[in-house]
């Protein structure tokens, strides 16, 4: 019995997942191609599912809404860009400085309530948990958010091969080197983290029309389910010798990796409310083994090399 | 070429580590120059080299490229004139992108970077070309990580990327130092036949006397933050080791010339 409940809820799993895979990418792009760790997402993760519900309330169409709230969560990105480069704020304090005032300006957004619900009879939304079955399958949430995810990397793949994309990837990669080669350090961060949050609120906005409703408490943690996410492609799938596109597939992969686990744990009797404190042991667990292993079970390497230098 | 006017430069004002690195520093390079820079710890070489490149802004004084006042232009701004090699290995490449990908961005040193292909094909067979000038076999690895290549290979790659596309002023900063003599040698031979072949403009700091005297056309000793001997010509070919220590102690009224200076 147990186990044809958990198999009923796996799409359900799979097309959240796939939603905070979008969201996940986001994060790869700060935290591994920039190497900062953004806090503003945890802010974002709720500003594009405010401004999305909010405007489809007011009668526009679902595209429009998500194009607005990515432009929003480009915003957000800006301002903890300027804030990190221009005046020179450590970029976790940055992020942390925007999130928190995104909270005021979430609240704001949603005419001063915690919540707004948008129903899926009324509105014509593009996806929606109740279409997870018993719907023609263009109508499934995991082929739309699919598609979305494909197009996604598949701009993003292309846009990092471009001159300003590879000035992005060095910035993060050496910045002192960067600059002697003439490229701006400080835009380019800037930018990644603009796109970076462009695309986590494009997540939000797919999220909130998901669920039905915005929740001004909806990033909460976000961060660290991107991070889980991104760790888990990691670890799943970085034996396999991937380019730039499978290394963003492999992040989508972990999210919905990520949830499916949660579905698991949840249906073994975990409490809901204690799932933000196993998804911080997850990360945790997962970002200290690389430091770990490298201290207490470091094999000896032969250095290789430097004789035919 | 490059004229460095009057320059001051003092570093954590107002604490006790207040150091004045530079001090009313002037020099000025001819198109071609070819300058070695020697002299003790903390006799301002590498700042002057950062000065020049743009590190952090210097307090007083002018810096002129080709009579182009880049005294207040950033450090990205002033990198389309210059091509520059640091001491450590790891600072002048990006260690998680390709040989080729490396390449690439130091060709577009100075370029407005867009939506256009961050590498050609044409490109490519471009690098091969100039990747067998090093004899160092890295042709056949171009889309390898550059995080995979040893100390010696790393700078050599730097020094290509430096003069890929042709700077009006090469900086190198002790680039040898790092490496085992024998890979030191080899990466200053390369030095030289690419400084040759192009006629760049360099100013390179080393800290073997050796060195110094063999390669380029000028030689500059620094001490505490000034030039206090410029030699050139003919005067510089029949230089001595034992000349410039003796310069040297002069200079520094009796102080020895520190155990690395001799020794190398």
């Amino acid at each position: 019995m147990e186990i044809v409940k958990l198999l009923n809820a796996l799409p359900g799993a799979c097309a959240q997942g796939l939603i905070w895979g979008i969201m996940a990418i986001g994060v790869y792009i700060t935290y591994k191609v920039l190497d900062l760790a953004d806090l503003t997402v945890d802010g974002t993760m709720a500003t594009g599912g405010a401004v999305c519900v909010m405007l489809m309330l007011n009668g526009h169409s679902a595209g429009f809404s998500l194009l607005v709230a990515v432009g929003a969560g480009m915003l957000a990105g800006l301002v903890t860009g300027i804030l990190h480069t221009v005046m020179g704020i450590p970029a976790i304090l940055a992020g942390i400085l925007t999130q928190l005032g995104l909270y005021s300006i979430n609240l704001r957004i949603m005419g001063g309530r915690a919540n707004q619900s948008i129903g899926v009879d009324q509105y014509d939304l593009w996806v929606s948990l109740r279409w997870v079955k018993d719907v023609p399958f263009y109508k499934n949430p995991i082929f739309v958010v699919g598609l979305f995810v494909i197009l996604l990397i598949a701009v993003l793949y292309w846009f990092f091969g471009t001159e300003l994309g590879c000035s992005i990837r060095a910035t993060g990669c050496n910045a002192n080197m960067s600059r002697a080669q003439g490229i701006n350090t400080d835009i380019s961060k800037i930018l990644g983290l603009v796109i970076s949050n462009g695309i986590v609120a494009f997540s939000s906005g797919l999220y909130a029309q998901y669920q039905g409703f915005a929740d001004v408490n909806a990033g909460r943690g976000a961060i660290v389910i991107g991070l889980a996410a991104v760790i888990i492609g990691q670890v799943v799938f970085g034996k396999i010798r991937g380019n730039f596109a499978f290394k963003l597939l492999s992040v989508a992969f972990g999210a919905i990796i990520y949830y499916l686990v949660l579905q698991i744990v949840l249906k073994l009797g975990l409490e809901p409310n204690d799932l933000k404190l196993l998804s911080a042991f997850v990360v945790a667990v997962f970002l200290s083994i690389p430091y770990l292993k490298g201290k207490y079970f470091a094999k000896p390497v032969k250095r290789g090399g430097a004789s035919n230098a | 070429m490059l004229r460095i006017e009057h320059i001051w430069k003092t570093f954590n004002v107002g604490t006790v580590n207040e150091k004045t690195a530079l001090k009313d520093l002037s020099l000025e390079l001819k198109e071609g120059d070819f300058v070695t820079v020697i002299g003790g710890n903390g006799a301002g070489k590498s700042t002057m080299l950062n000065a020049v490149a743009g590190v952090w802004p210097v307090d007083e004084g002018k810096i002129f490229i080709d009579d182009i006042d880049v005294t207040r232009l950033p450090e990205h701004k002033r990198a389309a004139y210059l091509g520059r090699v640091f001491q450590d290995p790891m600072t002048g490449t990006a260690a998680n992108m390709q040989i080729q990908e490396n390449l690439a961005l130091a060709l577009r040193r100075g370029n407005f970077r867009f939506l256009k292909s961050g590498i050609t094909k044409a490109e490519r067979e471009d690098y091969q070309e100039k990747l067998k000038v090093l004899d160092l076999g890295l042709e056949e690895r171009m889309t390898s990580k550059v995080g995979l290549l040893s100390g010696g290979q790393r700078q050599a790659l730097t020094l290509l990327m430096a003069t890929l596309k042709k700077p009006k002023l090469l900086l190198l900063d002790e680039h040898t130092a790092a490496l085992d003599p024998k890979t030191a040698a080899k990466v200053l031979d390369a030095t030289e036949r690419i400084v040759g072949r192009d006629h760049l403009t360099t100013l390179m700091i080393t800290h073997n006397m050796k060195d110094a005297i063999a390669h380029g056309n000028r030689l500059i000793m620094m001490y505490e933050g000034n030039v206090i001997y410029d030699v050139s010509g003919e005067e510089k070919k029949r230089l001595k080791v034992a000349d410039l220590l003796a310069k040297f102690e002069q200079a520094s009224g009796g102080e020895f010339a520190n155990d690395r200076m001799i020794l190398t």
